[in-house]
């Protein structure tokens, strides 16, 4: 809770951090329009595949920040020295980052929606599913900012490392949203999508705190 | 293979520990003991390895051979136990530069606000700060600090917090005469309360009457 409430200070005092995802995704998605021309048919089929990889990639580009920060400082060795349990503080790390790059994705979405001719009756579920999918993404893309936590140049490597690992959520998120323009049921879409966000948050913040400690061996 | 453990004011040990550089042996069989009371000084020439034993010790680094004990029991058990009474200050300052200094120690020091409240708090690290003429930046972002500054709000955690074991990594770095005096006489106190100072300096320290064990190191890289 102190980490989570630490790093929100920091947010709110930086604006480029919450800022550079958010106006990522915007900027990509108001270009498909301009690019593929205005026709609402072939922008309604495309919407939620282009919504949903615009938000990925937008998250992807707020992962390489996460970890490198404290570990630069020394914030991060003395995490891991503080006596307490580090997964704990990884896991107010992660949600603070979803709060912070996550939400105002989920919250703008509906605003490109509009401008991506999206069927009226896939709003919801375009915010459901990009709710639990972001949040799915920050805690599987921790896992990759805290591997290369201790090298240099690791935003390459990052992506190979987090992509694949994102396809599901991707799969059922898109499809989630696919479905519900369509007028079809999505709630199996969306119990895969919860089931991803349980496995998650409830694993990958010791995945977490083995590889920053692990980063933090390695650099000096 | 055990160290005399017998003496229960030893707080850290270790035997025989040995970390290989690549192909390079930086650390050969070296031995330590930090008894309650004590100041050990680790001595070697630059890229000796001085820093490299100290984070392994405190289980920052990877070592290839060794045991290391804390209060006569492997550290391998009671890890936690050394860390929450450990002060570690190594090349990084720890000092996030998008808070204040006194943001800074709030979150280094959390047995600080949750003792006592959010206010009396601030005004013991105000008081810390004074000592280290730096009260007039508690509410500046760290960024606006010069680097013997920021270093100095790192050294004010050994005020604020109560560690039985100091590791200290060159903490005189980028200090003045002023700071200089101040850390000594802090070792001084720690020392003669029943804590224990591990450090590292290329400066020539004399603590009356405290003797300080050296280990030198000789390994080059």
């Amino acid at each position: 809770m102190r980490v989570f409430k630490r790093d929100m200070k920091l947010a709110v005092r930086s604006a480029g951090q919450w800022l550079n995802p958010l106006l990522f995704f915007v900027i990509v998605v108001t270009l498909f329009p301009l690019g593929i021309g205005p026709g609402p048919a072939m922008l309604a089929t495309i919407a939620p595949g282009v919504l949903w990889v615009s938000a990925l990639l937008a998250m992807m580009l707020s992962l390489d920040a996460l970890f490198a920060n404290d570990f630069r400082d020394g914030t991060l060795e003395q995490m891991v020295l503080s006596g307490h349990p580090l997964t704990v503080m990884v896991l107010g790390k992660v949600m603070a980052h979803w709060v912070i790059s996550g939400l105002p994705l989920v919250l703008l979405s509906p605003l490109l929606g509009l401008l991506m001719q999206l069927p009226e009756e896939a709003y919801l579920t375009l915010l459901a599913s990009l709710f639990l999918g972001t949040l799915s993404l920050s805690f599987i893309g921790a896992i990759g900012a805290a591997l290369i936590v201790s090298l240099n140049q690791g935003g390459v490597l990052l992506s190979l490392l987090v992509l694949p690992l994102t396809v599901p959520v991707l799969i059922f998120g898109s499809g989630a949203v696919a479905a519900a323009g369509m007028g079809l049921e999505t709630s199996a879409h969306l119990s895969m999508l919860m089931a991803i966000v349980f496995l998650s948050v409830s694993l990958s913040p010791l995945a977490i705190a083995g590889a920053l400690r692990v980063g933090v061996a390695a650099g000096r | 293979m055990r160290p005399a453990m017998t003496d229960s004011s030893v707080l850290l040990s270790a035997t025989g520990m040995s970390i290989w550089r690549g192909e390079h042996l930086l650390v050969d069989e070296v031995d330590v003991c930090v008894s309650a009371g004590s100041i050990v000084q680790i001595q070697g020439s630059n890229g000796s390895g001085k820093t490299t034993l100290l984070r392994a010790l405190i289980g920052l680094a990877e070592f290839d051979e060794g045991e290391i004990f804390w209060r006569g029991e492997s550290v391998r058990r009671v890890r936690d136990d050394l860390h929450a009474n450990l002060i570690y200050l190594g090349h990084k300052a720890g000092i996030t530069a998008g808070l204040t200094p006194l943001e800074n120690l709030l979150s280094l020091c959390p047995e600080l606000s949750a003792d006592k409240g959010e206010s009396s708090s601030r005004d013991r690290i105000r008081q810390v700060l004074e000592e280290l003429g730096i009260a007039d930046r508690i509410d500046l972002p760290s960024a606006a600090l010069s680097a013997g500054q920021q270093r100095r709000v790192s050294l004010a955690r050994l005020r604020l917090q109560s560690a039985t074991l100091w590791v200290l990594d060159e903490p005189l770095t980028s200090l003045d005469v002023n700071g200089y005096d101040w850390v000594k006489a802090e070792i001084q106190r720690h020392v003669g309360e029943g804590g224990a100072v591990m450090f590292t300096t290329h400066q020539a320290l004399v603590f009356d009457p405290h003797p300080v064990q050296s280990i030198q190191l000789t390994g080059d890289l």
